[in-house]
This record gives C-alpha cells, sequence and structure tokens, in this order.
C-alpha cells in the first residue's frame, strides 16, 4: 500500500531528497508538496548570476514541471501551509486545501533577517532571498540609479556585485570592520574589499544603519556616525534565521530551528525537517553541501534505513563574483595552541592562510588563489598530520614532491582534473586516460597522444609518475632513452659511437648504427649535426637541411614567419655609430619592433625573410657581425662598467667580458650558452644564474657554472678562483670544450653538470692541468673553421636560394 | 583541363629541402626530398599556420617549425596522433622542369 508523503517547501534540500528516495523507494510513497513560491523548483544558489544577467531563470531550473508529472508528485504552487494538525495527520493551506500525510516533511527554509531601523518597511527596502527578490531588483536598477545593500557578508556582496553588474551606483555598508568577517580573517577581508571597491562598489564598514527614510519610498539612508547616502533601492542582506513557525505553531520542538535528530527526525515521528529550518546538534545549516547531506539522510530514513545519520562536517565557502577568487573553509580564530602559516604575494594580489593545531589543518582562507582548496579541504577532513610537508605546505600540492613526502603518493591523490601541462592544458585525467585506453607505454607516446611535456617539459616528471601509476613496471624510466624513433641508442651511445668507428657524415651515421629511418627525423638531424661538427671540426662540412630553420637563416622565426635580427654588441656595449646604423636599418626596411633583450643588445622584429641579406648587409657596413641569438652556441657575455667606471669595481669586467666574447663567438654548443661577467660581488651583471659566470674580486676571478633562469631557476656553482684573466679564459674555455664533448643535444650546461657531477668537472678543470689545456686547444681548433660571420657569408651570396621565392606565378592573370 | 605552370628547376631546390613559389592564393612550398621525389603543399601548416617550406624535411615528411608538427608531403595529412591537413598541389617534372597545376589553387580561389 502506498504511503502519503507531504512536503512543505520546494526548495534544493527537499528537491535533492526526493531524488534520492525515488531511486531507494521507488512508488513507496505518493507525495505532495506545498511550495508557497509560485513555481518548481530552482537552483537557488544560482541567484546571483542571474541577478548579474550572466544567467537566466530558465537556465537555473532544477525540476521542471515536466519531472514533478513524470514522476506522479501533486506540486501545489504558491500555496503556503498555515496549519499542521498532528492529530489528524492532515496540514492545511493559505488558499484551503487540506491533504493527508503518513509521513510529512518540513523544509520551510528561512527567512531574511530585517534590521528593525525606522524605514524598514518602505517601498524600495528588499530582501535578497528568492526569485521575486531578484525580479525587484533588476526592475529597479533600470532606473541605473543608487542602491545601499546592508551587510557585508556573502549575499550582500553577490546582491551588490550584481546590481553594479546591471548599472547602479551601489554602496555596501557593513557593521563590522572588515568584509565577510565570518569566513575570512582581516587581511583577506582587506584584499577582497579592494577588489570590490576596484569595480567601482563603494564599501563604508563599522557602518551602523541608524534609519530608512524618504516620502513614500525610500530616498536615503542615515547611519549612526550621521552619514547620509542617498539611495531609491535598499537590498538588506544582513543574515538569515529558521523558518520554524508553522511547526512552532503545532508544537513541535524549535530551538533556533526545529530540532531533528541525526536521522532528521522532529520529536513527532513522522514528522522530518531538512534544509535551513531544521536544527542538528544544536547547529543550523546555510550552505549547500550539508543541506545535501541532509537530503540524502532523510530519503534514506523515509526508505526505512534507520541507520543513516547527518554527521557534521565543515563546508567550504566560495563567494560567486565572477573574477574574483576566494576560499574559506573551518576554523581560522588565533588562539595559543595554534600555529598559522601564511603566503602573501601582493603583487599578485594572492593571500593564504593556514591554521594549524596539533599539525593538523583546521582553518584554511584562501584569497586570489584558491586551486589548492579541494586539496586543503582534503588534508583538513582526513585529519592528515602534515608535520611532514609543513614547510611547503602553503604552496600547495603541486609543491609537495619533496624527499620527505611520498612524490608517488602526492601524484596519486591528484584528482582526475588537475592540470598537469600548463603549456597545453592537459589534466591527470586526460593523460591516465591515454595511456590505458591506447596502451601507451612510452614518454614519447604520451606526449604525441596527449601533448603533455611536449611543450617546455617541466612537467615530465609528473607525467612520469602517472605512467608508473598507471601501467607500473611497463614503464621504465631508467631504460636508456633513445634519442629518437629512428633508434634504439641513446645520445651518449651515439656520442661514443661516432668518435670510436670515426663516423664522419649523417649518412654513415645512419647506416653504421642502423638507424631505421631512411633520412632520420627532425629530432635526431640536428642533434647528429651538431655531434658531428663538434667532433669532426676540420672535416665535418656542416649539413644545412638538418639543421633548424633560426640556425640555418641566421635569424629568429616569429610566429607569424618573419624573423628577428639581434646583431652583436660586444659585453653589451655600443655606439652612436652602430645605433645610428640601426636606426637608418629600421626606418630603411620599417621595421615595426625594436627591443632591448635580457642579454644586453637590440633585437628588430618582423622583418620579411626576403630583406634578411639587404638588412645584414646595411648592418655589416657598421661593422655588425650575427649575434647568434637563434643558436645553440655561445649566445651574450654580459657585463657590468667593472673598473673602469664603478667605485666598487675590482677588475676590468667589461674587457674580459669583451674578450670572452670575441674568443669564444661562433663556437656551436649542444645548447644555447648565456655568459656575464661583474665586475664585483654586488654581480650587477647577475652572472650567478647563467651557464658561465664571473665574479671579480680584489684577488681575481671566481668562476661560476651551471646557473639557469628560464624553466627552472637555479644558482651557479663555484669552479674555483684564479689569479689572472688569461687564467680565467683558459678555465672558461675548457669548461665550455668539456661540456661540447660530452653534453647531449638540448641539454643545457647545468643539466649535464648535474649528469656528470660537479666535483668531476671541477677534478678534470681546477685540478688537471694538462687535460684543461688539451680542452682548451681543441676549443681552439675548432674555432679556426667556426668563426665566420655567416652574415656576410650570406651577404656574399652563401645560400641565397634560401631568401628568394623560386618563382611567382598566377599574378597576371588575377590582376587582369 | 590542366594548366601546368612552370616554376624552375629541380636544382634550384636543395635535397631534403623546399623553395616557396609565390601565387595570389598564397604561397606554395615546393619540397624536394633525398630521393629526389618533389611535392607541392600549402605553405600553411594545418595547426597554427607555420611556414612549412622552414622545416626539416626527412623522408617524404616535414617537420614544422614553429610546433613540430609532422606533416606528409604525399598526403599533406598531419602524421602521428595530430589530426589536420593542408592542400596539396599536383607536380609533374619533365627532364630538369617543375610544373605544378594551376587551376587548384583558381578553384580555390573562386
Amino acid at each position: 500500500m502506498t504511503e502519503k508523503l507531504v512536503i512543505i517547501g520546494n526548495g534544493m534540500a527537499p528537491g535533492r531528497m526526493l531524488e534520492h528516495l525515488l531511486k531507494k523507494a521507488p512508488g513507496r510513497y505518493q507525495v505532495t508538496i506545498f511550495n508557497a513560491e509560485p513555481r518548481v523548483n530552482y537552483d537557488r544558489i544560482m541567484l546571483s548570476p542571474v541577478l548579474s544577467g550572466e544567467k537566466a531563470y530558465e537556465e537555473i531550473i532544477i525540476h521542471g514541471d515536466g519531472w514533478y508529472i513524470k514522476h506522479g508528485i501533486t506540486l501545489y504552487k504558491g500555496h503556503k501551509i498555515v496549519a499542521i494538525d498532528r492529530q489528524a495527520k492532515t496540514v492545511t493551506s493559505d488558499h484551503g486545501v487540506t491533504e493527508p500525510y503518513d509521513k510529512l516533511v518540513i523544509a520551510t527554509g528561512s527567512v531574511p533577517f530585517i534590521i528593525p531601523v525606522p524605514g524598514h518597511n518602505l517601498p524600495g527596502v528588499l530582501t535578497y532571498r528568492d526569485l521575486d527578490d531578484v525580479r525587484a531588483m533588476m526592475l529597479a536598477a533600470q532606473s541605473r540609479a543608487k542602491a545601499v545593500v546592508i551587510g557585508g557578508g556573502l549575499l550582500g556582496l553577490e546582491a551588490a556585485a550584481g546590481l553594479n553588474a546591471q548599472g547602479m551606483d551601489v554602496t555596501v555598508l557593513h557593521v563590522m570592520p572588515t568584509l565577510m568577517e565570518r569566513q575570512l580573517d582581516p587581511a583577506a577581508g582587506y584584499l577582497l574589499q579592494r577588489a570590490v571597491e576596484e569595480r567601482g562598489i563603494k564599501v563604508i564598514t563599522k557602518a551602523n544603519t541608524q534609519a530608512i527614510t524618504g516620502n513614500g519610498k525610500v530616498e536615503q539612508v542615515e547611519l549612526a556616525d550621521g552619514t547620509i547616502i542617498p539611495a531609491t533601492l535598499v537590498v538588506m542582506a544582513v543574515g538569515i534565521r529558521p523558518n520554524a513557525a508553522v511547526a512552532k505553531e503545532a508544537g513541535i520542538a524549535v530551538n533556533r530551528g526545529i530540532v531533528v535528530d541525526a536521522g532528521m527526525r522532529s520529536n513527532d515521528p513522522d514528522i522530518y525537517a531538512l534544509g535551513e529550518c531544521a536544527e542538528v546538534s544544536g547547529q543550523v545549516y546555510g550552505l549547500v553541501a550539508p543541506l545535501y547531506e541532509m537530503a540524502r539522510v532523510t530519503a534514506s530514513q523515509l526508505a526505512g534505513d534507520e541507520a543513516a545519520a547527518f554527521v557534521h562536517s565543515d563546508t567550504p565557502t566560495k563567494l560567486k563574483v565572477t573574477g574574483i577568487e576566494l576560499f574559506s573553509l573551518g576554523d581560522f580564530a588565533e588562539g595559543d595552541d595554534r600555529q598559522e602559516i601564511v603566503l602573501r604575494d601582493a603583487s599578485a594580489g594572492v593571500y593564504k592562510r593556514l591554521v594549524l593545531k596539533d599539525d593538523r589543518i583546521i582553518g584554511t582562507v584562501l584569497y586570489g588563489e584558491t586551486a589548492d582548496g579541494a586539496w586543503f579541504n582534503d588534508l583538513k577532513k582526513k585529519q592528515t598530520d602534515i608535520s611532514e610537508m609543513r614547510d611547503t605546505l602553503i604552496f600547495g600540492q603541486s609543491y609537495q614532491g619533496g624527499a620527505s613526502l611520498d612524490p608517488m603518493a602526492a601524484v596519486a591523490a591528484l584528482p582526475d582534473d588537475a592540470e598537469i601541462c600548463g603549456c597545453n592544458g592537459v589534466c591527470k585525467g586526460k593523460i591516465t586516460g591515454a595511456i590505458t585506453a591506447k596502451g601507451l607505454t612510452s614518454l614519447d607516446d604520451v606526449r604525441a597522444q596527449t601533448k603533455a611535456s611536449a611543450s617546455c617539459g617541466s612537467c615530465t616528471g609528473l607525467v612520469e609518475k602517472l605512467m608508473v601509476l598507471t601501467i607500473g613496471d611497463k614503464y621504465n624510466p631508467a631504460a636508456v632513452q633513445p634519442m629518437c624513433g629512428c633508434t634504439t641508442l641513446g645520445h651518449d651511445e651515439v656520442r661514443r659511437l661516432i668518435k670510436a668507428k670515426g663516423l664522419k657524415t649523417i649518412p654513415a651515421v645512419m647506416q653504421e648504427l642502423e638507424w631505421t629511418t631512411s633520412c632520420g627525423c627532425a629530432k635526431c638531424r640536428p642533434a647528429l649535426n651538431y655531434y658531428l661538427v663538434c667532433d669532426w671540426p676540420d672535416e665535418y662540412a656542416d649539413d644545412y637541411q638538418s639543421r633548424f630553420i633560426n640556425e640555418r637563416v641566421h635569424a629568429n622565426i616569429q610566429k607569424d614567419g618573419t624573423y628577428s635580427v639581434v646583431p652583436r654588441m660586444w659585453g653589451g656595449v655600443t655606439n652612436a655609430a652602430e645605433l645610428r646604423a640601426i636606426a637608418d636599418v629600421v626606418d630603411k626596411f620599417e621595421i615595426p619592433m625594436v627591443k632591448v633583450t635580457g642579454g644586453q643588445r637590440i633585437d628588430m622584429l618582423g622583418i620579411r625573410k626576403e630583406d634578411l641579406p639587404a638588412v645584414w648587409a646595411d648592418l655589416g657596413q657598421a661593422g655588425f657581425v650575427s649575434g647568434h641569438a637563434y643558436a645553440k652556441g655561445l649566445r651574450t657575455v654580459k657585463t657590468c662598467v667593472g673598473s673602469d667606471w664603478c667605485r666598487f669595481g675590482t677588475q676590468d669586467s667589461t674587457g674580459f667580458g669583451v674578450r670572452i666574447e670575441k674568443f669564444m663567438w661562433g663556437s656551436w654548443t649542444p645548447a644555447k650558452v648565456k655568459m656575464a661577467v661583474s665586475g664585483c660581488p654586488r654581480n650587477c651583471a647577475e652572472a650567478t644564474c647563467k651557464d658561465v659566470g664571473v665574479i671579480c674580486v680584489d684577488s681575481g676571478y671566481e668562476i661560476h657554472f651551471a646557473g639557469a633562469a628560464g624553466l627552472d631557476i637555479k644558482g651557479t656553482e663555484v669552479l674555483g678562483l684564479v689569479k689572472t684573466e688569461d687564467e680565467a679564459l683558459e678555465h672558461i674555455v675548457a669548461l665550455t670544450q668539456m661540456y661540447r664533448e660530452q653534453g647531449r643535444y638540448l641539454e643545457r650546461i647545468y643539466k649535464w653538470a648535474k649528469r656528470i657531477g660537479i666535483a668531476e668537472i671541477k677534478r678534470q678543470i681546477m685540478d688537471d692541468g694538462e687535460k684543461r689545456r688539451a680542452y682548451f686547444d681543441r676549443f681552439v681548433f675548432s674555432q679556426k673553421f667556426a668563426q665566420v660571420d655567416p652574415w656576410s657569408e650570406r651577404v656574399s651570396g652563401k645560400d641565397k636560394h634560401e631568401f628568394r621565392p623560386m618563382a611567382s606565378v598566377g599574378f597576371a592573370q588575377a590582376a587582369e | 583541363m590542366m594548366n601546368w605552370v612552370s616554376i624552375g628547376s629541380i636544382s634550384d631546390i636543395p635535397r631534403r629541402g623546399a623553395r616557396c613559389v609565390a601565387t595570389p592564393q598564397g604561397k606554395i612550398a615546393v619540397f624536394r626530398t633525398a630521393e629526389d621525389q618533389v611535392f607541392a603543399i600549402e605553405d600553411h601548416c594545418p595547426h597554427k599556420g607555420g611556414p612549412l617550406s622552414q622545416g626539416i624535411v626527412h623522408g617524404a615528411a616535414v617537420t614544422c617549425p614553429l610546433h613540430n608538427w609532422v606533416i606528409s608531403l604525399e598526403t599533406g595529412k598531419a602524421l602521428g596522433a595530430d589530426e589536420g591537413a593542408v592542400r596539396t598541389i599536383p607536380v609533374r617534372i619533365e627532364g630538369e622542369r617543375l610544373f605544378i597545376a594551376l587551376e587548384a589553387l583558381a578553384s580555390r580561389a573562386a
């Protein structure tokens, strides 16, 4: 026999409860709903986007009329229940409908709190609770006049943002010193206030509303301190209280809300209450997550599962104002037994605070960057002991890769939608999904299929961990990575065999080392070309067709197919004649962009390929040569002004920088090499993040190497201190040659050094004079063939086919 | 009717290289492989419009210089996991001379 279930209220909580109930006990109840609002169930959380105009009412409907018909539910729209007769087990609506029940669910929600100031009932004073309020506000907003929102909490700010978006001049009055003080600490409240004010919304804190006045309608708001704010619309958003009046009149136990047990049952065993009107263990709730939990429990109880029980959990708060990122969770009051971790990044507008107690997170406030909110919530919920990761905790989950924490577990714990590859926007689920679905076993396969780690590569470690997690031993990261798909040999093996077998051409390498493709690919050909150039400088004929376009045309290709040109400025020093020549070239070729580079020289961007030889010819007239800004080779030697000018300079850093650059330019290296010479430890040339750097000191030259300031940031290692400039040059050159001979193509010095070991490099360059001089001599020999200015070669006609179209066809026909 | 237009000699193009032919409908990239096969395709990568003529030629394919897509010279289609294609243009070799079929371009403009 079907039982009669009557529900008072048709908000989100009873709506969700019905969904559960229809699944758990289909057909058990005949359901009747009385809704005081004349409409179906809609998503109240989305009222703010409706107010701001980002969504329409139709888009926020949860259950349309059809849903009620389909499930045989009777919905009385616009019927407010005025009486519950617990003896007769009936309810009666204000339109006189009386309905009997076996089980009754009260879900009457809450009513907005109205401050009882004089004038609170004037026309033009609204609350922010349901769609009718939103429609009234939108109507008022059409006047584009002034609005006052009383209340700087979640609802008040969302109302203010919505009215502002509708074109109103909005002032928010908040009685406390900072906004959203229940969810945010003062620092985050301050940042929030600034962000709100940047949108043109005025905020007055510590504002005590004294009266709302006007002649027959709202005209102004008066504060206790005498301030008068003109307004035609006043929205009260100071809070809500449970709507329990009808239950109380029926003699059901009511405290703040309708008192229910963990099974959501009131003191009448046939009457349940859920939603904002219910009070469980002394708590009332206003956020959706606990209300949905109540819905689940009530449905289970009604379906016969008496063990179902509501458990309290803190719910994170998020502000739904487009462009403001805010997350708050738990308890963040200060206390003697609590510690906090705070991160502030003023320029990025980021503030993060974690409140800890006994090495566990009890509260979190995130402002400006909230991506880790879910993770912190998880740590808090699981009461995870964070002492091991305390130092890096605040930086979020992606930073938890340190030795003290199992990095595998951290990757495993990432949710499927966690972004792994920032360059290509690839999330974890996409990567693991592709690995499984397509049976991928190599990093290259994953890169090809998903694009993850295929751009800057800084996420490679994460991707490899995902592979191990997904396919276990089938992925063996320790195995030698082949150079590319054309061979099974790794870079080191290929380099060794080129020397051992005396292979001196690319076809010879491919033949002898059993390449699986006829003429390689875009990965192995440039690498092989470099290895051969480096190992046989006098015998090998550089294969231009195996060079990347930049090194083939000696300029940098840009996204639109034009090129940029950077002439060498030795040590960053220039003069009037050079600058004049550059200015003339810029004018003559209508170069759209001229920019000073980070390497102390001048970049001219947007040059047509056909114009390159003519540009170089003009620059060459002024004495310029190629700056190799495009090369896997020596780029710049940055300098400071040193002892010639600077009162702190200890050596001639400028002169030494120029000397290094003139000695080493033109040399090809596995990856680009950037250098710098600073005249004193103040290090104005920033030598300690370069591939090779020199810090001049009174007693000589401190040589640094293996720094990085790109994808990775790494301070340099100290190679050693030498007394004279000549010695410094010999050491630097020898170090570079060692790297040239051992580095894998595209492997920067810092990565090579990590692989070889700093100590080993020091031993060969600092301690073994014979080895050092041998390296030095080999470098000097190779420079004999390398120091030819590629620009002047091409001005003289070399590779002229590169810079001209082969033919122009079809134009005459088109013109006629 | 095929309208074959002369664009020059095969020796104008380096092996494993390319040259461009300017047309009113945009640039055509003409490739010569290590085995002296010749292909013509639009000089416009289906990914982000990179100039394919500037890429490294290997086998009968070219790697785009901007983001390393590999495009088949025979079919114009992206190889590997990428999806996309460029238009191919018929080429004829008569002795040393190269011709491309121009109406293939004109029909596109019409």
